[in-house]
């Protein structure tokens, strides 16, 4: 996910002509799962009873950093009802090594050890061991009953301290990557990395003014409502079948069988219905322990997390302590920019601050930068994907700068976006150079919405502007469309629906073939069932799974054209195909329609199906967006309340524009949640203090306003109907443009985030004296 | 939104919840009312007529005891230890002693904790965190689960306008939020969006969809209307 590729538009658009007027794309028909999910039919992970299931509990350490120098498991396993417990020492010796998991890789280690810990608990709810039993009740009881000796090591909880020499480490063998040399001192710093381009001490002597601004945030949990859960059965013959919530049930399996060590092909992977991801039901956490609990007791075991295990042991997103430079004109030209990016790593390495290193500023046109980046290791837990991972701390730092460049230099903050802003040919610091983008469009659709120009009246009120990046990744799709003889097509896919990309994907194909949407009948099968598919994430699927269905559905159209060929005894050749009416090219007697076509397949030569195995990585489009909020700052408590928010979106092409106004809302409302409230509290002894969705407060109905949406379509070059991910963009902005509305309507600059209360109320009483700026 | 909440409050009645001032932190201080009433076993748990189990016994658990539940119209009979939640009863319990699989599993489990609405449920008429209510409290009353709102095999409008307005992405919180539009409109059939949004705001939705959740309860309250619902 790390590697952005040069795009180039796809090669063969030859099978049939898209038609310029959709018929199904653009509109807006009622999803295929919907009336599962508003009636409760719908099965997800926690729902699911076998014969003989077991259920299972995990031992948690309640230290944070803690070698663990005896576990007796001995008066758990002899209490009635138990028939399995499992410590790390039954994952089995490990040789290691680096394990590729189609979205990047890692130290097979490390991806044990945060399973269940061996030698030392690095995070207060790492798990220690596991149990299973006849019933949830007796699972709890066994728990307690399991003896760890730990011997408590001193945690390490703030990023800077963990990167100074001398800090407890976390791991002794540990060794910096510090620019592709290994530091010859262990270190809680996994790897440093940097981008560079032209010259960066010539960029700064162009410049009038100087800005060296630093910015800190805070964890923050993906907050997705269902919790982690597993049901596994190892069964005699050796085959696994894993029943779980997840983003990619082939990950699942990929990490599943390099954990247990077995070959992938021996377990099965079926993912349910899913309730929330957003990057954070990628890494496995209880997958393989329900595995190895099945294996122990012969039965299928079930584990189901309650929520205080979901925020102390799963992954939440990297707090971060970014330094931005940036030096510009008095024209509001920014000449040169620098950042140096330390990003939390969790108890293991792999933080995604790369990604906020491409991200920080990729919307703007810099001849001269320098982009450093840290992945520190700190004793939480090990971080994990978030909604577009890293580039929303990076634009906290970046945006807020521009804002004060902006201000000093007497420009409108879109002005500055524009005079800055990247475009077609666009270098960026890592290389790419962007094809066909849109995010000029963006700040020329939000200068002419009517929230740019509305009067803001009222004391305490402001607006602010930010702009975010996020790049969207193609990787593998796979698909398979099976026609039936009513005339519609079974579309099997392996991407777990995650927000209605059934239907997306399903009105692609629907597209193609000349149907109606409802006339496609989508479902995510298992990994026995389909060809590989990496994960929901990355903002790929209504993208490169689209790609595949529409890929499916040209292999349908050949042969549904060579079907009619032989109905008619003319070559295939004769057979035009186009809006689902198949016509011999120069008899206008002889067309058939699909379903007339479909109906009479068995007196053609049976069934036709219809099948596509892509990777889309080289044409995935970046997307950009540009938000403007208005906030009401009460300066007695610091509460923020947001007035308006709009979004504008550059989406490629929307295939279902409801889907793409609530990926649009979507993002807003956790961006707000993660700029004015969110955050992991821990204690200095590491024990994380508000582990519920009380004191862990995400945004509810009357925390938000409506949030309007604009969707801007410059089509992505590399998709047939242009489509763009959408999903990640729109949690890019809103901390950043929430901080700039905060500062027009109480003149105070924050730089940490969350900005609650407390934190707005303190920057407004120590505010020199200075009356608030107007917006 | 600001001019919706300077507006006065809706005139009050019975209830918090019904005059629109309903908050997470009424809802909590019920919850500790009936957790309170829970450990007096004999004081309060089975003296009231609200509890009408035959020849009840002065003092239950821990060992489980068989109750009555009144789900969706359908009697129940299960054997659950009184620190059982009427959550865990309606997902877990359910086909004990029958041979009826259960197919209850609607109401979510999330927070367990009372602080997030994915396990709402109508009980008595009113809205209540199944997680936050013991099912031995709640014999002899009529609970209402997300399977019960669907007349027979059709969608209720609610969740008719649920689907066609997009009230949903993930679909996990959603059997709360169907059940909590549900008690809002057998109360209210005509609120207003102010209305709406306060009786909705003990559920939180994640992917966001809160303006489509309105939009969805408003399409509904006008079809019902039309309906003379």
């Amino acid at each position: 996910m790390a590697t952005v590729k040069t795009k180039k538009t796809t090669k063969s658009k030859k099978a049939s002509q898209i038609p310029v007027r959709y018929r199904v794309i653009g509109t807006r028909p009622i999803r295929h799962d919907g009336v599962d999910k508003v009636t409760g039919r719908a099965q997800y992970g926690a729902d699911v009873q076998l014969a003989g299931l077991l259920h299972g509990g995990i031992l948690r350490s309640p230290h944070a950093h803690a070698r663990i120098r005896s576990i007796d498991t001995g008066k758990a396993a002899a209490l009635p009802g138990v028939k399995a417990v499992i410590t790390s020492a039954d994952i089995g010796p490990v040789t290691d090594r680096v394990v590729d998991l189609g979205e990047g890789a890692t130290r097979l280690q490390h991806l044990r050890d945060n399973i269940l810990a061996s030698g030392k608990a690095l995070y207060q709810g790492h798990a220690v061991a596991a149990v299973a039993a006849t019933s949830p009740h007796i699972a709890q009881e066994a728990l307690r009953l399991i003896e760890v000796d730990y011997e408590v090591l001193p945690p390490v909880l703030d990023l800077r301290e963990a990167m100074e020499a001398g800090a407890p480490l976390l791991h002794e063998d540990l060794h910096t990557d510090d620019l592709g040399t290994k530091s010859m001192q262990p270190s809680n710093i996994a790897k440093h990395l940097r981008f560079e381009k032209g010259d960066l001490e010539k960029g700064f002597k162009k410049a009038d003014q100087i800005f060296e601004r630093e910015f800190l945030t805070s964890m923050v949990h993906q907050g997705y409502i269902e919790p982690h859960n597993a049901t596994a059965f190892w069964n005699a013959d050796g085959r696994l079948a894993i029943w779980c919530s997840t983003q990619g049930g082939f990950t699942v399996r990929q990490q599943a069988a390099a954990i247990l060590d077995l070959p992938v092909s021996s377990i099965k992977v079926i993912p349910m219905e899913i309730g929330g991801g957003f990057g954070g039901k990628i890494h496995v956490y209880l997958e393989p322990v329900a595995a190895l609990l099945s294996k122990k007791s012969g039965k299928p075991v079930k584990l189901v997390m309650d929520r205080a295990e979901v925020f102390e042991a799963t992954g939440p997103t990297s707090g971060s302590h970014i330094q931005v430079k940036i030096g510009a004109r008095k024209d509001g030209r920014i000449v040169a920019a620098q950042a140096q990016l330390a990003y939390e790593a969790g108890a293991f390495p792999g933080s995604l601050v790369v990604c906020g290193m491409m991200c920080i500023f990729a919307p703007y046109d810099l001849e001269h930068q320098r982009i450093d980046g840290y992945d520190v290791l700190v004793t939480k837990p090990k971080t994990a994907p978030y909604r577009a991972p890293g580039a929303t701390n990076a634009a906290f730092a970046s945006e807020t700068v521009l804002d004060e460049i902006a201000e000093w230099a007497g420009i409108d903050p879109l002005e500055i976006r524009r005079l800055n802003g990247a475009k077609e040919g666009t270098r960026r610091a890592d290389g790419l150079v962007y094809p066909r983008i849109g995010f000029l469009e963006t700040l020329g659709a939000a200068r002419k919405h009517p929230h740019a120009s509305a009067p803001l009246e009222g004391p305490n009120r402001g607006r602010g502007v930010a702009s975010g990046f996020w790049f969207n990744v193609g990787l593998k799709s796979s698909v398979t469309a099976a026609v039936n003889s009513d005339g519609t097509v079974s579309l099997t896919e392996g991407t777990p629906d995650i927000g209605g990309t059934r239907t997306s994907v399903a009105m692609q194909l629907a597209e193609v073939l000349g149907l109606a949407a409802a006339d496609v009948k989508p479902q995510v099968v298992d990994t026995d069932s389909v060809g590989y598919n990496d994960v929901t994430g990355g903002s790929r699927v209504t993208f490169a799974t689209g790609l595949a269905a529409i890929e499916a559905a040209r292999d349908i159209e050949r042969q549904m054209a060579e079907r009619a060929a032989r109905l008619w005894g003319v070559p295939a050749s004769k057979v035009k195909a186009a809006g689902g009416v198949y016509r011999h090219a120069t008899d206008s007697k002889k067309k058939i329609t699909f379903k007339e076509l479909a109906a009479r397949l068995d007196e053609t030569g049976g069934p036709v199906v219809g099948k596509a195995s892509l990777d889309t990585s080289a044409s995935a489009g970046g997307g950009f967006g540009t938000h403007i909020v208005d906030v009401e700052v009460d300066p007695e408590t610091g509460k923020v309340q947001i007035l308006r928010y709009t979004a504008v979106q550059d989406v490629g092409k929307a295939i279902h524009p409801s889907y793409v106004e609530g990926q649009l809302q979507g993002g807003v409302a956790q961006g707000a949640g993660w700029a004015l409230n969110e955050e992991y509290f821990y204690d200095d002894q590491g024990r994380l203090a508000n582990a519920s969705f009380l004191d862990y407060r995400m945004p509810t109905a009357l925390d938000l306003p409506m949030i309007d949406t604009v969707l801007v379509e410059v089509p992505n070059p590399g998709h047939p109907f242009g489509v763009r991910g959408v999903g990640e963009v729109p949690i890019v902005p809103p901390p950043a443009a929430l901080a700039n509305a905060i500062y027009r309507a109480a003149g105070v600059r924050l730089r940490q985030l969350p900005m609650n209360p407390g934190r707005v109320l303190e920057a407004i009483l120590t505010r020199d004296g200075k009356p608030p700026s107007k917006a | 939104m600001s001019e919706e909440s300077k507006k006065p409050p809706a005139p009050s009645s019975a209830s918090p919840e019904a005059s629109g001032r309903f908050s997470r932190r009424w809802f909590l201080q019920g919850v500790a009312l009936s957790a309170g009433t829970a450990v007096l076993p004999g004081e309060g748990l089975l003296g009231g007529s609200a509890f009408a189990a035959p020849q009840a016994p002065a003092r239950i658990g821990p060992e489980p005891v068989q109750i009555a539940l009144s789900v969706n119209g359908k009697d129940y009979q299960v054997k659950v230890e009184p620190r059982v939640t009427l959550l865990n009863a309606l997902r877990n319990y359910l086909n004990l002693g029958t041979n009826t699989p259960i197919d209850l599993t609607g109401t979510k489990r999330v927070c367990d904790r009372g602080s997030c609405g994915s396990c709402t449920v109508i009980l008595d008429g009113k809205t209540v965190y199944s997680c936050s209510v013991l099912a031995v409290e709640c014999q002899g009353k009529k609970i209402t689960t997300v399977e019960g709102v669907a007349e027979g095999n059709q969608p209720h409008p609610i969740q008719q306008a649920f689907v066609e307005c997009d009230g949903l992405m993930c679909g996990f919180c959603t059997p709360g939020f169907i059940v909590s539009s549900k008690a809002l409109l057998d109360r209210n059939p005509h609120p207003t969006p102010t209305e709406i949004r306060r009786a909705l705001n003990g559920n939180i939705c994640r992917c966001g969809t809160y303006n489509r959740v309105f939009q969805a309860v408003e399409l509904a309250s006008i079809r019902m209307k039309v309906k003379g619902g």
